[in-house]
């Protein structure tokens, strides 16, 4: 091998900025391999998935509703990783607070309008925390790997979902595997006429801000850092390791229920078998592109959402896969862990030993 | 009598692509790698052993596109987290979304048709060695599978230098690169081998079982394998008797819904068992789940 990685003395700070947008733009390229394996011009499909979304109102408020669910698990995700717990669990956080949403929000009848949409916050927090609390006990008590354990438990959110919606779930008069639909006091009412784009946004934007403030501007976010950065370290500087720990794992499931309870709330009205459909693992994609920052993150939920409804119009002009935005994603994911090591290390001609 | 029969006959067809994917990521992980791209290889091996063969109509031909696919996925990952030593959860659940995403990408763009497929390749028949039914009326897949490729491995990592080596660059990379193990081709080849088995898992469920590719047709599957591993405690054969326990209970499940009479018993909890009994184990072997020493650690000679 001729090149080799070397650790650079300080980190390369505008690396921060020129990586990701190289990252993108590299992204591109693979990915206009397979544009053109379909014989479409890449170009006016970048276009029509980049530019399209902002050009009408209809896409554009598309876009922040489908922003709404990556903000959120990109948000929880980014808690998890800056305090070093790698919780991969957000999919199935999500799904047990949108089971909590969908359990109370039929029986929320006589309840004054923002109280209801409150209480639905609350459940999808609560879900997801309860969902997030047993590895994160087996993490701070028993010292297991959160990874293997936070990932089981996503198939097995999954396997609930439908369990509740083929057994006791089921809507007795159609049969179909829906749960009953909410009541409108539980419904999040839409911010702008005549769109999807309901109150979860704000709800989104509200937590997405709170936490940016408690992870980069205050005492908490610093300590979690602490953690994150060396666990020892922070041990020996007397800080209680296992107690942060399971703080920052229990917000992050609950972000990540939340976010479960908007698309209950505001999307679905009620909990069916593909309500997620991976919206918890494309968070881990939306926090690492992000830097594992909340305004970064923020900025690649946007990015994610734009590709999402721009591969949708572009199926419809192109006739091409809206897979396309799977494709784009899961490459974006993996060459931008690949050029943000070039923060930290840079390639050197070897010399011979 | 019969209905015995036809659970366990079930069992080692269920079990098949199970103690694939579980092996190729023994494989990977006792050489210090986490490969979270399982999921996504058994699902590229899945389809693209599907479109090969139904593109040449030779099943043959599909079967070795799928170990091609397994072993190019499995050396992206290895660019990553080998050469770069890349955060390996993330490059995983990277490769896993890509390739779910480009199999799906080419099915709709090639193939031209949704959900609801239909298009059917020659499966890899059945065996009936001796003439002899029952259970023992299994694809060949399978006996080679159980009789020949998880021994081998078996004997592989046990008996072999190469295996030894995966073992050493997965405890100790320094102490092994020190007694003159390439560290890093080693955790290579580790990964091929592994990524070859998952996808060959895949490419079982379409070739043998279905002869047809449908959407989400490892349904999870791959992260049963992850269970599977750490249940089994990084043996192969631990592992293979893990799929096997596994797939009897769904196997049973499916054959007493079809009975009727069960529908109080919710089979989406036999279903998690698997998940469960992991986390189960986990506790109950706590600090002393013998994790690979290296696990998830990239190696830098400094």
């Amino acid at each position: 091998m001729l090149l080799r990685l070397v650790p650079r003395v300080r980190p390369w700070r505008t690396g921060a900025v020129v990586l990701p947008l190289l990252a993108i733009l590299v992204t591109l390229v693979v990915s206009s391999g397979v544009v053109l394996a379909d014989g479409v011009n890449p170009l006016r499909v970048f276009v029509e998935i980049f530019i399209e979304p902002f050009r009408s109102r209809f896409s554009f408020l598309e876009v922040l509703v489908s922003a709404t669910p990556l903000l959120l698990t990109g948000t929880a995700v980014t808690i998890a990783f800056r305090s070093g717990y790698y919780n991969i669990g957000a999919e199935g956080q999500l799904l047990a607070g949108a089971i909590c949403a969908a359990g109370i929000g039929p029986h929320l009848g006589s309840w004054p309008v923002p109280t209801g949409i409150v209480a639905m916050t609350i459940a999808g927090a609560v879900g997801g925390m309860a969902w997030a609390l047993v590895p994160a006990l087996l993490r701070t008590k028993f010292h297991i790997d959160e990874v293997v354990t936070t990932l089981l438990l996503n198939p097995t959110a999954t396997l609930l979902v439908a369990g509740l919606l083929n057994g006791p779930w089921r809507n007795p008069e159609t049969g179909f595997n829906e749960s009953p639909r909410i009541v409108a006091a539980a419904e999040f009412m839409e911010i702008v006429d005549r769109s999807r784009l309901n109150f979860g946004f704000i709800v989104a934007l509200v937590i997405v801000t709170l936490a940016g403030l408690v992870l980069h501007r205050s005492v908490l976010g610093i300590k979690f850092r602490a953690v994150g950065l060396s666990r020892d370290g922070a041990r020996f500087a007397g800080l209680p390791v296992e107690g942060l720990l399971m703080r920052a794992a229990l917000a992050s499931g609950g972000v990540a229920g939340v976010a479960g309870a908007c698309l209950v709330g505001g999307i679905q009205y009620r909990l069916t078998e593909g309500i997620s459909g991976g919206l918890g693992y494309t968070g881990i994609i939306v926090s690492t592109l992000g830097g594992i920052h909340v305004a970064g993150a923020a900025c690649a939920a946007l990015l994610l959402a734009v590709v999402n409804v721009g591969s949708s119009s572009a199926n419809r002009v192109f006739g091409i896969p809206a897979q396309l935005g799977d494709v784009i994603a899961g490459t974006l994911l993996m060459v931008t862990v690949a050029l943000l090591l070039f923060r930290k290390y840079r390639f050197v001609l070897r010399s011979k030993l | 009598m019969s209905f015995f029969i036809d659970v366990l006959a079930a069992m080692f067809r269920i079990s098949t692509p199970l103690a694939l994917g579980a092996t190729g990521e023994v494989v990977s992980e006792r050489s210090g790698v986490l490969n979270l791209g399982i999921e996504g290889t058994m699902y590229a091996g899945a389809f693209f052993g599907f479109y090969a063969a139904y593109q040449t109509d030779s099943r043959w031909i599909g079967l070795a596109a799928a170990l091609v696919v397994g072993a190019l996925a499995a050396s992206l990952l290895g660019l990553l987290t080998v050469t770069l030593g890349v955060n390996q959860h993330t490059a995983g659940l990277g490769l896993t979304l890509f390739l779910i995403g480009l199999s799906e990408f080419v099915n709709r763009a090639a193939l031209g048709i949704g959900s609801g497929t239909s298009l059917k390749v020659q499966t890899f028949g059945e065996l009936r060695p001796f003439g002899l039914g029952g259970v023992f009326a299994q694809y060949g897949l399978t006996y080679f599978t159980i009789l020949v490729i998880i021994p081998g491995i078996w004997w592989m990592l046990r008996h072999t230098n190469f295996g030894l080596a995966i073992t050493a660059v997965g405890e100790n990379p320094e102490a092994a690169d020190v007694a003159g193990i390439n560290v890093r081709r080693t955790r290579y080849i580790a990964l091929i081998i592994g990524g070859m088995l998952m996808s060959a898992g895949g490419a079982f469920i379409t070739l043998a079982t279905l002869g047809t590719f449908t959407i989400d047709i490892i349904a999870g599957r791959g992260w049963v394998c992850l269970a599977l591993v750490i249940f089994g405690r990084w043996s192969v054969v631990r592992s293979l008797i893990g799929a096997f326990i596994f797939a009897f209970v769904y196997a049973l499940q499916f054959r007493l819904r079809l009975l009727g009479g069960w529908e109080a018993v919710p089979f989406e909890l036999l279903l998690a068992l698997p998940y469960l009994a992991t986390i189960v184990a986990l506790v109950v072997s706590g600090r002393n789940a013998p994790y690979p020493g290296a696990y998830l650690k990239a190696f830098r000679r400094s």
